[in-house]
């Protein structure tokens, strides 16, 4: 298991300083002046050359990628070229914000879609097998944007029950806070869930036409008892692969909901800093996002290892 | 029963306390805007989302630009101007302070000016300081302010948002904790969410209504929509979403306020670039446009034609869209004079905003009618600005200039129009150097009608400020001279 955790780890390692220099290379070959930009139309040249000395941005691409990449190994970030201020507390401030958004609709997402897709696993052909998963096709068709719209125009504009976007902070109180939370996480769980119930319906199947299983009926025992003692776990290691995916993608991908609710996540960050060159904050964040998906890879790895435990023996 | 008596008694209670505090009016408003600003220092950066912040409200200038566009007294209550329009002698107000306590005297006028054209200035309208040669305190509430010559815009262009005067102790963190001397201070910014400000209690001139106010960054269109339909935000001074206007026009908790701007929408087309470089070929693009199905399709009916570069609502305005009315037949005898009788292929580079990129299909479709194809090459602000606005690699291009008093544009060399005529440019310069307001409303009509000649552009139209919000509200401003939210006067009415 050590051997097995370390090796995963060193992997880990390798390919974040792989991402580093292909994340800075690819933002320095992307046109575009970010002084210039900030300037506008009317700047004279020597205020743009001005600011650029002040962003730092005319010393060697070399020494630029050490000092950035020394910057990230002691916790320096460096700092936004339009905010002015540290990237890490950029982020902080928007991760406060996405962290529990993403968390709460993987919460939710799997709580709905497991049941789901074990409920139609076990009565496979039945209709209520086929409405469910009929309904996990719809869900997986409407659009997210779409669906965030209709909530916001049915809880929001005609029943005045939730906000129709923004974010109040956590200052303002958790309730506050959660209340803003409650349909973006909707609109972004249905659409997760629908696709993890169809996952878990189908790994529950392929499970359950193993000859293990037919061993166990044979024996005698119930098929409640080998649906769950025998069949689930096994059926885990797919959904598992399916939910770490959905993490990341909840916790960066989201930037179309959070447009529509207009909350303030690290998906705008990104894609507001790169429409105004904010290379730094857009490295720093890719780079962040970059180490939670192979920090999340690695925990779904080893937690192969705990559902599966030929995996541990093998390596 | 007898706790339902009670019930029902404090229920009634409760509904008429809370009816009794409805008759109060508001004192706070929450506004939508479109775009965050980067940082809140007008005097360090071009985007217009800085100004709709803080300009009137948290910083003021010697002079301000009122809701006609014309030019206010500001921290300077009154100015004298030597005969030979040289110097300037500007008397401050008494017992103004900044929001941190400090003192605002002539010497913070100095060492604003003084810092927005100096050598590390990174002001984005550097330009406009240009023409001052010393600034001298004569005592504290005397600013002298000599020019190397003449210049009839001075005043105007003090009461940009980049001209504001700042205090040499808080400059430096202007970006992030804007101190200036205006009815509101600044409160709090939450980054990607809100902005907050509030009455600042020690204000010297008229004191604002309001006791907060809070801006929130909407950019999604139908975000908007929701966001006011919902409540959550009252106002929109410049509403994004040109297809909802009439549904809020229908619904009379809302008003709808279609003002104008600075903004004069153009085809800019490089001047020596051939074909371009022929003025028939101009002309001829600027015929095949129909500016009304433009208006139309790209902008929902709002915004008004321009037939030269000049907005619509200034005093001196000429009417010129028959110079270049819509004509596709003259325009295909254009090019056949111009030996372009077959037509030709061209690029139309187009930036991001909804004007630019729905505009650019109707153009392009009406481009093609008389022979000249235009592929459309959508492209992102950076890029436009490195690629059309710097490199002038560009054949074709729309956009709108937004700046107020901005006709010396075509004047500039090195301009990306690469257009270049010196009576053009002669013409500028008298008109900067003219103060007489009659001969100015001469001159600029003169402007007007070589632009229209010319057609270094084909001009478009005006671009709308489409406001949108609450029927209660009183005193937002209808049109836009400059990006602006000005707060001082807004108040709900009870």
């Amino acid at each position: 298991m050590l051997v097995y955790a370390s090796k995963r780890i060193l992997i880990g390692i390798v390919t974040l300083l792989a991402a580093s220099i292909v994340v800075f290379s690819i933002l320095e070959v992307v046109p575009g002046d970010p002084a210039r930009l900030m300037l506008g139309m009317n700047a004279t040249d020597d205020a743009v050359r001005t600011l650029q000395e002040q962003m730092g941005l005319n010393q060697p691409l070399l020494e630029r990628y050490f000092r950035w990449l020394g910057g990230l190994l002691t916790g320096d970030f460096g700092r936004s070229f339009t905010y002015s201020v540290p990237v890490i507390s950029l982020i902080a401030e928007r991760i406060a914000v996405s962290l529990p958004l993403a968390l709460i609709s993987l919460a939710l997402s799997t709580a709905i879609a497991i049941p789901v897709g074990v409920f139609s696993a076990s009565r496979r052909g039945s209709i209520a097998d086929t409405a469910s998963m009929g309904v996990a096709q719809i869900g997986v068709a409407i659009p997210n944007f779409w669906f965030a719209l209709l909530l916001v125009y049915v809880f929001a504009v005609v029943l005045r029950l939730v906000p129709a976007g923004g974010f109040p902070g956590w200052n303002a109180g958790v309730w506050l806070g959660l209340k803003s939370l409650i349909l973006p996480s909707i609109a972004l769980a249905l659409p997760q869930a629908a696709i993890l119930a169809r996952v878990t319906r189908s790994a529950l199947l392929d499970v359950l036409g193993e000859d293990y299983i037919r061993t166990a009926r044979a024996k005698g025992l119930t098929r409640r008892r080998v649906l769950y003692d025998h069949a689930l776990r096994n059926a885990f290691i797919p959904v598992l692969t399916i939910l770490g995916l959905q993490f990341a993608f909840l916790l960066a991908g989201t930037i179309i909901i959070e447009n529509v609710f207009y909350l303030p996540g690290l998906g705008r960050l990104v894609f507001q800093a790169i429409t105004q060159r904010d290379l730094i904050v857009v490295e720093g964040v890719v780079m962040l996002l970059v180490a939670t998906v192979i920090v999340v890879n690695l925990l779904v790895d080893l937690s192969y290892a705990i559902v599966d435990p030929r995996l541990r023996s093998r390596s | 029963m007898l706790n339902i008596w009670k019930s029902a008694l404090m229920g009634g209670a409760i509904a008429l306390l809370s009816s009794t505090a409805c008759f109060a009016a508001k004192t706070d408003l929450v506004l939508g805007i479109v775009l965050e600003p980067p940082h809140l220092d007008p005097t360090a950066g071009a985007a217009a989302a800085i100004d709709e912040i803080v300009y009137a409200n948290i910083f003021e200038g010697l002079t301000r630009i009122g809701p006609k566009g014309e030019v206010l007294p500001a921290l300077a209550e009154s100015w004298t101007l030597s005969d030979d329009g040289k110097i300037f002698t500007f008397k401050l107000h008494k017992d103004v302070k900044f929001h941190d306590g400090t003192s605002f005297d002539a010497e913070d006028v100095k060492f604003s000016l003084d810092r927005a054209r100096g050598e590390k200035s990174t002001n984005a309208q550097k330009g406009l300081f240009a023409t001052i040669d010393t600034v001298d305190v004569v005592d504290p509430t005397t600013v002298k302010i000599t020019l190397k010559q003449p210049n009839g815009d001075f005043l105007y262009n003090m009461g940009w948002g980049d001209a504001v005067i700042v205090a040499a102790e808080s400059a430096e963190t202007n970006k992030e904790k804007p101190i200036g001397t205006g009815p509101f201070k600044f409160d709090s910014w939450a980054k990607g969410s809100q902005i907050a400000i509030s009455r600042n209690p020690g204000y010297w001139g008229t004191p604002a209504v309001l006791d907060t106010a809070t801006f929130r960054v909407i950019p999604d269109p139908a975000a908007a929509t929701a966001a006011l339909m919902a409540g959550d935000v009252q106002a929109f001074p410049v509403f994004p979403s040109y297809e909802t206007i009439a549904q809020f026009q229908a619904d009379p908790r809302f008003k709808v306020v279609i003002g104008t701007t600075e903004g004069e929408t153009v085809l800019g087309m490089n001047n020596k670039k051939p074909p371009f470089d022929n003025l028939k070929v101009r002309q001829a693009i600027a015929h095949a446009i129909d500016r009304k199905a433009l208006v139309d399709g790209a902008m929902f009916g709002l915004g008004t034609p321009i037939g030269s570069f000049f907005p619509p609502h200034h005093p001196a305005y000429l009417d010129l869209t028959s110079e270049t009315a819509y004509d596709p037949e003259l325009a295909k005898k254009l090019l056949a004079e111009a030996g372009q009788a077959a037509g030709f292929k061209t690029t139309l580079k187009l930036p991001p905003p909804v004007y630019a990129r729905r505009g650019g299909e109707i153009i392009a479709a009406e481009l093609r009618e008389i022979g000249i194809e235009a592929e459309i090459v959508p492209l992102e602000w950076a890029q436009w600005l490195e690629q059309v606005f710097k490199g002038k690699d560009f054949d074709m291009t729309i956009v709108s200039h937004t700046e107020p008093n901005d006709l010396n544009i075509f004047a500039r060399d090195d301009y990306y129009f690469n257009y270049d005529n010196p009576a053009f440019k002669d013409l500028v310069k008298q008109i900067e150097a003219t103060s007489d307001a009659e001969k100015r409303t001469e001159l600029y009509q003169q402007a007007q009608k070589i632009l229209a000649a010319d057609v270094p552009a084909a001009f478009l139209f005006q671009l709308p400020k489409t406001g949108v919000w609450d029927a209660k509200i009183e005193g937002l401003w209808e049109n836009g001279p400059i990006q602006a939210n000005d707060l001082t006067a807004v108040r709900w009415a009870e």
